[in-house]
């Protein structure tokens, strides 16, 4: 290489960063458009459905796990409720946010979108849920792959939780 | 054609030098054509069949390894700062490393011992000694952490600890050497007569195992090396080696090797008890640390305790008796029945085994030989059960297999030697590699031995591992003793230095293993067990941070209002109530560089930001595939500043 050519490249270089610095006064966000995750970002969604994971409607899957069966009687059980108020401060409110979205879904309105086994079950078998149930699988896509914790709760106290969701309408 | 030739040249050489090296090779695995991979190979996601818990010595720490594989699990931090679990480095855990000498974070620990019922391992506890500054340590196995230690007054030296009688009514401290008691400004030249030694009785209490100094003993001025305790029938008593009962204290090497005979110091402890009761013992002031690990505040405290009941062994008759033994004795052990105690005199070369029986049998018709300061010695020849001669050379230390067999370490001759119990002749020998000192098969000093393995702790290993600069590694070896010969099965690497090791079988501990600990008895000060109790509290120049974490945030993450000059306590509440899911945390410029926080634990590190700007903490034990994104800042402002605190979580 000549020495006029290095000379060359060397000038080009300095053009090449000198236009850097200029842009970025213009500009001091990214250059790259990027677009947020919205419906439609097939992470985000079942292949079939094209609905979010989180805003499906299931009633019928009781998910997997241990709970087959639920019985809710009419009417809320205020007693049961309040205990399980405290029992999701206490384990659950770390990732899920009544009213909001945020590590996890909000359990508002759970009831309405999900059994009530299916919900108990997320609870008990999380591990489980997430591997087997493809409506589990997808929402741990839509919610970056932040695992949910397993509490290591009890039945009694997951009954009491789900009685507390029921008072979330 | 040159090349073919010369090829073929290469070849041929290389074939003779293949099968050259396979002969060589063959002579040298004879482990692997005798089974002996097959036998120490514990396939992926098996168990081993034992946990051996290992004496760190010089590191202060206690190793748990699995036999017969010789996998490392686990250090425990006992006297000892631990900076991969933050023992001895976040606020909960300082105190246990309090002593009379102020915070002491290191000591020797030599050895190690599980906790009996009945003579037999429980699995509950280990306890073992920390030697210079005397102390002992209980690590409880539901948790395979160190949850108390207790500072051991009038002593210097703690060797002939930590050993447990057979239901853990007591764990015993000796010391090895004598000094004042109390001590005192005197010339050392004025050492016979006035520097004593003093064996310590340290009460387990049944229930919540805590420790208590119950009494001292004041013992001539010997120095007391090894200890054991009696079992079955000789239950109620403690052996103890002592050496330099020609009490010099200048060139020991020369000057404590005059006298062919040291002696056992055999000590009635239940006669103790009854002086104790008696009102025998004489109170002396003191000055020694208590330090408890409280399970449900995840907090120690640190205790000085001002005094020490005494019992003067020469003023008291029928507590101690001195067993004549040559030369020297190291090693002090007691076979499973209880009858013998076999006193290895480590400049002998034979192995001295006293009776039991005999020796109640010279009590009770007072054959005394003479007496050392008041307290009688019995005739050699009365208490002698029988001799195992010309076994090697340089005895240290015996166990036994529960079938009869008694199996010593020869340090000089380096090897270990089976002999039968009774008719004292040797059976086998198996070299070690190199320099053995202490050795130890599962239960091997309790009423029920588990003989299968012995392990073999060394204290040179020079070739027998790649090199590693001048320190090589420390190491033990594992030999199969099912059969009538012993096998050598594995060389291990160990931590530093393997003194003594207690072993079990793994089932009596495993299913008691803590997997996690519950929030809602989480009693600590500053504990935060729910998010809704979150908060940032300043007091004056001290600031409290009330923290969270779960995979994968802590809450807060954004703090704001903190100032140079700041004094800023994080603690820090793991709200995972899962197997296995610690998380870290390091903030930058702190001290600690990590609090390994377990499941429904709470830690408190200190940092004092020196530094105006916005400061990075994180988690540093990998969590979640979102492990990365577990972060937050600390903003700092000048001193001067009158920035409210903040704080936030994902607003």
């Amino acid at each position: 290489m000549s020495h006029s050519r290095k000379l060359l490249v060397l000038v080009l270089c300095l053009a090449l960063f000198s236009c850097g610095e200029k842009t970025e006064e213009k500009d001091k966000g990214f250059k790259v458009e990027r677009q947020k995750a919205e419906p439609g970002d097939s992470q985000e969604l079942s292949m079939d459905t094209g609905i979010k994971a989180s805003e499906r409607v299931d009633l019928e899957n009781k998910g997997v796990g241990g709970i087959t069966s639920v019985d809710l009687a009419a009417e809320v059980d205020p007693t049961l409720a309040a205990e399980g108020e405290v029992l999701f401060k206490q384990y659950c409110m770390a990732c899920h946010r009544v009213g909001k979205k945020f590590i996890g879904p909000a359990p508002d309105g759970i009831l309405k979108r999900r059994s009530p086994e299916w919900v108990m079950n997320m609870i008990l078998n999380p591990e489980k849920m997430v591997k087997e149930d493809p409506l589990a699988k997808d929402l741990l896509m839509e919610f970056n792959g932040s695992p949910m914790a397993n509490q290591g709760l009890n039945e009694e106290q997951a009954r009491a939780i789900l009685e507390y969701f029921r008072t979330l309408e | 054609m040159k090349k073919i030739i010369y090829s073929s040249a290469v070849m041929l050489c290389s074939l003779v030098l293949l099968v050259s090296c396979g002969e060589e090779n063959s002579k040298n695995r004879g482990a692997l054509s005798s089974g002996a991979a097959e036998k120490v190979y514990v396939a992926p996601g098996e168990y081993d069949e034992f946990y051996a818990f290992i004496s760190g010595g010089f590191s202060g720490q206690l190793s748990v390894y699995g036999l017969p594989s010789g996998r490392l699990f686990k250090v425990i931090p006992v006297f000892s700062q631990d900076a991969e679990k933050a023992w001895g480095y976040n606020e909960e855990t300082k105190p246990m490393l309090q002593t009379s000498h102020g915070f002491i974070p290191w000591d020797d620990s030599h050895h190690p011992d599980i906790s009996q019922t009945n003579g037999e391992l429980d699995g509950r506890y280990v306890f073992i000694n920390g030697n210079n500054t005397p102390r002992i340590a209980k690590i409880d196995l539901s948790v395979f952490e160190t949850t108390e230690i207790i500072e051991i007054p009038n002593c210097a030296g703690n060797h002939s600890s930590a050993f447990v009688t057979e239901n853990t009514e007591y764990v015993v401290a000796g010391t090895r050497f004598s000094v004042p008691i109390p001590q005192a400004d005197i010339s050392i030249k004025d050492y016979k007569g006035n520097f004593k030694g003093s064996l310590s009785f340290i009460s387990v209490d049944p229930e919540d195992g805590g420790m208590d100094l119950s009494f001292q003993i004041l013992m001539p001025g010997f120095d007391y090396d090894l200890a054991h305790p009696g079992r079955g029938a000789s239950h109620g008593w403690m052996f103890f080696s002592t050496y330099n009962s020609e009490e010099a204290s200048t060139l020991l090497e020369v000057n404590a090797s005059q006298n062919d005979k040291d002696f056992i110091a055999a000590v009635n402890w239940k006669k103790a008890e009854e002086y104790i009761k008696a009102g025998k013992f004489t109170t002396m002031p003191a000055n020694y640390a208590h330090n408890v690990y409280d399970e449900s505040t995840h907090t120690a405290t640190s205790t000085m305790k001002k005094e020490v009941r005494v019992l003067d062994a020469s003023s008291l008759p029928g507590l101690v008796y001195l067993l004549p033994t040559p030369k020297s004795p190291h090693g002090c052990d007691v076979d499973p029945t209880g009858e013998y105690i076999v006193g290895n005199g480590k400049l002998s070369a034979d192995l001295t085994v006293h009776s039991f029986k005999k020796m109640i049998d010279a009590i009770e018709n007072e054959k005394f030989d003479g007496e050392a300061y008041g307290i009688p010695i019995l005739k050699f020849e009365d208490v002698l059960a029988g001799t195992v001669k010309q076994a090697g050379l340089g005895p240290l230390h015996t166990e036994f297999d529960g079938e009869g067999n008694g199996y010593t370490t020869f340090f000089i001759s380096s090897e270990v030697v089976k002999w039968k119990v009774g008719s004292w002749e040797v059976v086998d020998r198996q070299p070690c590699y190199y320099s053995v000192g202490h050795l130890m098969i599962p239960g091997g000093n309790s009423r029920k031995p588990f003989g299968k393995y012995v392990v073999a702790m060394n204290k040179i290993t020079k070739d027998r591992y790649l090199p590693t600069g001048p320190e090589v590694t420390q190491s033990a070896q594992l030999y199969d003793i099912s059969g009538e010969k012993m096998e050598l099965l594995l060389d291990f690497p160990t931590i530093g230095e393997p003194h003594y090791a207690a072993g079990i079988p793994a089932d009596l501990v495993r299913e008691r293993s803590r997997k996690i600990f519950n929030l809602t008895e989480n009693k600590h000060k500053y504990a935060t067990t729910t998010d809704a109790d979150v908060k940032v509290v300043r007091n004056g120049k001290e600031v409290h941070v009330y923290m969270t974490m779960i995979r994968s945030h802590f809450n807060p993450d954004n703090i704001e209002g903190i100032k140079v000059g700041d004094k800023v306590y994080f603690h820090v509440t793991n709200l995972e109530q899962d197997y296995d899911v610690p998380h870290g945390v390091s903030m930058i410029g702190a001290n600690t560089s990590e609090l390994l926080i377990m499941p429904g634990q709470t830690e408190t590190f200190v940092w004092e930001p020196k530094q105006v700007g916005v400061w990075p903490f994180y988690c540093t034990d990998f969590c979640s595939a979102l492990h990365q994104e577990m972060q937050g800042y600390v903003r700092v402002s000048p001193a001067s500043s009158d920035l409210e605190l903040s704080w936030s979580l994902g607003d």
